[in-house]
């Protein structure tokens, strides 16, 4: 079945370009992006590798107003759907999500609603700057993070192991102004894509069942997602249809499934109860319940992060919590997430708001 | 153009907080940054990374992942990490790996935390100063020295200046020895919080907002245990509470010695406890915090229970306690010229169960604050506190022998 969509996508781009042929590197790491053959820059766009599937998510995390194209491929088997809809991706995938803006004449960037993905897989170089590119490759001893970072020229991304901060301005938006793109280093990958704190076991954290579950259109099809990437050979469903993750700008979900899904997105890799973030008590998954989730929890060891508020989450006042002061903050001191951003998601805030300012109840003082 | 960038978020940064957050920030050393990060990522067990004497300028934090890394410079004061300039990071360094050692450097001025060690078995830190250099300040970082979830933990010959939260935080750890470190200038000079066997001696906590404070909060993955406090000096912790409302430490009143919050099992002899402006020892509930009592799962113990003071040099102190409520209270019970007694204490305790605080201190009394019924019956007594309790037994730890 691959090798039919193969095909027709060899069809699709008959105007003479020659796909890449996808590489696994099992050790090393290629000083270029170009020698994975995921990605490639043809013709002034950004195109993908052959037989490499671009996905993406019901709720995605948020990365100052990036816009993020997701690839997956695998040099054979395919992933199997595991306990809550997590994916066990066999030796030899490799995933890519790159980081990109449109770009204005001046050089300046927009923040385009990050949700809006652009499922043709290509990017027009003309009106976009790509930032980074970010991987995850399945090696025999399990995922290592890989990350390269774009030239000027948008001809090639090198390899760039301690990251780097970009200097950006955003030219729309409430935040308009000059921002500092911080590009990770290698040792903060595990910062987010090592959920368990304990083990330290890297892993993807958007591809689940849950996530990929959903209705897209592609060209003139309308079609479900995750049925596209087994159709493409790239996982096995299971019995049971996916339990699907509400779609944080899903106007016809309840507020409170919006909510929670853009946590769990968003928080609940560190917020989990074997995450890194376990010792502050607050749980963001989403089975989570009760105080865990932080209503009327007193904060623990939040600092300068509770923003002078008592309460994680204080019903019916969004502007008490710590949460949602966290959130709303870029004082790398307070803000949350943590690493990832360094603008606010003020329509990720707004929902927040929302969510708490229509909870009932309060938090008894003494 | 880079530079001009960053400086222009720096300033919009710090614009947000409120007076005197100006940073001053030297230009970062672009090279000794990445080249430190880069051997930080490619670290293997037994790596020394040896960072000679110099001042280095860094914008972002770094992180290590690799067990059995020991990181020394030539001297707290001969090497040192300024982050002034950060823009990126909640920690100046953050360590996810077991058998860590850190020894003769200092941090400086991180935007966050100094030295996060998260989840770790096996920590070393030595001879090392963070510091956030000027006048104490709310904008300043929460911690110091932060291992937290970590087992066999050793904190010696160090220094912590200025941390809006504590200087020397452990939480939720086990196993572990703090000795021979000053903190100062701190709203908490060192806190021990929900940790199990630690031994903190030979300390000198002074001009903090509190000196020493053993804490259990609820709602956390392990309680509190065992903690001896012993052979240290507290004194003077006087410093107004520059914490930022909302943190548990922000509700500790300027001029606390030794502050014992729901906590079990803690013995405190032979310290030097004197001029504590509020008192020189304060036993508490987390029912007198800030916090009422919806929020914590049914098994959390609120009381502290088994506090055994015994052979401490208790002088001075509680003539100038911090706070309208205390100060009325002092004032009432003993006069303008008067003097809190060396020891407050809430008055919170399990129903029909002796709390079994003992303070054996010699001229030390017992101030009953009798919160529980709206202090209808404040008291001042020694009698009811004339008790012992078996020694706790020595933390053993191999690294500290």
């Amino acid at each position: 079945m691959r090798y039919l969509l193969i095909s027709v996508l060899m069809l699709l781009t008959a105007c003479g370009q020659e796909r890449v042929r996808p590489s696994f590197h099992p050790e090393a790491n290629p000083p270029t992006l170009s020698a994975w053959g995921a990605l490639q820059v043809e013709k002034g766009r950004l195109i993908l590798g052959e037989g490499v599937e671009p996905y993406t998510l019901n709720t995605p995390l948020f990365t100052d107003y990036a816009s993020k194209l997701r690839t997956v491929w695998m040099l054979s088997g395919s992933a199997s759907i595991g306990e809550e809809g997590s994916l066990d991706f066999p030796v030899g995938t490799v995933i890519t999500k790159t980081f990109y803006y449109p770009e204005g004449e001046d050089g300046t960037v927009t923040a385009a609603a990050y949700q809006s993905v652009d499922l043709s897989s290509e990017v027009d170089l003309s009106t976009h700057r790509l930032i980074e590119t970010r991987l995850l490759v399945r090696r025999e001893d399990g995922w290592h993070p890989v990350s390269y970072v774009w030239n000027e020229e948008q001809t090639e991304a090198t390899l760039k192991r301690t990251g780097a901060v970009v200097p950006l301005t955003l030219a729309d938006h409430q935040q308009a102004g000059p921002f500092a793109y911080v590009v990770p280093n290698e040792n903060q990958c595990a910062g987010c894509h090592a959920p368990d704190a304990a083990s330290g076991r890297i892993e993807p954290l958007g591809p689940t069942a849950g996530q990929l579950s959903r209705r897209e259109v592609v060209g003139d099809e309308e079609g479900e997602q995750l049925l596209r990437l087994a159709e493409a050979g790239f996982v096995t469903l299971g019995d049971e249809p996916a339990v699907v993750q509400t779609r944080w700008d899903d106007a016809s979900a309840s507020l409170d499934q919006r909510a929670r899904s853009y946590l769990a997105a968003n928080c609940a890799h560190c917020h989990n109860p074997q995450g890194p973030a376990d010792t502050s008590g607050l749980d963001l998954s989403l089975g989570a319940t009760g105080a865990a989730v932080g209503r009327c929890k007193p904060p623990i060891a939040a600092g300068s992060g509770t923003g002078g508020h008592r309460f994680g989450i204080e019903p019916g006042r969004p502007e008490a919590s710590i949460l949602t002061y966290r959130v709303g903050s870029t004082d790398p001191g307070a803000m949350m997430p943590e690493l990832g951003r360094s603008l606010v998601h003020e329509e990720g805030l707004a929902l927040l708001n929302q969510w708490i300012a229509e909870m009932d109840g309060t938090c008894s003082e003494t | 153009m880079r530079h001009l960038l960053l400086g222009l978020s720096l300033v919009t940064l710090a614009a947000c907080g409120s007076e005197d957050t100006a940073r001053v920030a030297e230009a970062t050393d672009e090279s000794f940054q990445e080249e430190l990060q880069l051997q930080l990522l490619d670290a293997k067990p037994g790596d020394v990374i040896e960072i000679p004497a110099g001042r280095y300028a860094l914008d972002r934090g770094l992180s290590l992942t690799a067990d059995g890394v020991t990181i020394r410079g030539a001297g707290m004061e001969e090497t040192v990490l300024s982050f002034a300039g950060q823009v990126a990071g909640a920690e100046g360094l953050l360590v996810t790996a077991d058998d860590f050692t850190i020894e003769d450097m200092a941090i400086e001025d991180t935007i966050g935390d100094a030295l996060k060690i998260n989840e770790a078995d096996g920590v070393v830190i030595r001879r090392v100063r963070v510091e956030w250099t000027g006048e104490p300040k709310t904008e300043n970082g929460a911690y110091g020295f932060y291992p937290v979830q970590t087992t066999n933990v050793l904190i010696e010959d160090s220094v912590a200046i200025g941390a809006s939260d504590a200087g020397i935080y452990v939480g939720q750890s086990k196993n572990v020895v703090v000795r021979n470190n000053r903190a100062e200038r701190n709203v908490a000079g060192i806190e021990i919080e929900n940790t199990q066997d630690a031994d903190v001696y030979g300390n000198v906590a002074t001009d903090n907002t509190g000196g020493i404070l053993v804490f259990n909060m609820p709602n956390l993955s392990q309680e509190g245990g065992r903690v001896r406090i012993y052979g240290n000096e507290v004194y003077e912790n006087d410093l107004r509470n520059f914490g930022h409302p909302g943190t548990p430490v922000a509700s500790i009143p300027a001029g606390s010695g030794i502050v014992i919050n729901s906590h079990d099992d803690v013995e405190v002899f032979d310290n030097d406890i004197r001029d504590n402006r509020t008192a020189n020892v304060i036993i508490s509930s987390v029912y007198a915090s800030n916090y009422a009592d919806n929020s914590w799962s049914d098994s959390f113990d609120p009381y502290p229970e088994r506090i055994h003071f015994h052979s401490n040099r208790l002088s001075g102190g509680g003539d100038k306690p911090d706070g309208a409520e205390l100060k009325a209270l002092k004032l009432l019970k003993f006069g303008p010229g008067g003097s809190f007694p060396h020891v407050l204490w809430d008055g919170y305790a399990a129903e029909g169960r002796d709390p079994q605080i003992c303070i054996q201190d010699e001229g030390a009394k017992v101030l009953n604050a009798d919160l529980p019924n709206s202090s209808k019956n404040i008291s001042v007594e020694s009698a009811p506190f004339d008790c012992s309790l078996p020694r706790l037994k020595a933390v053993r730890l191999a690294s500290a022998e």
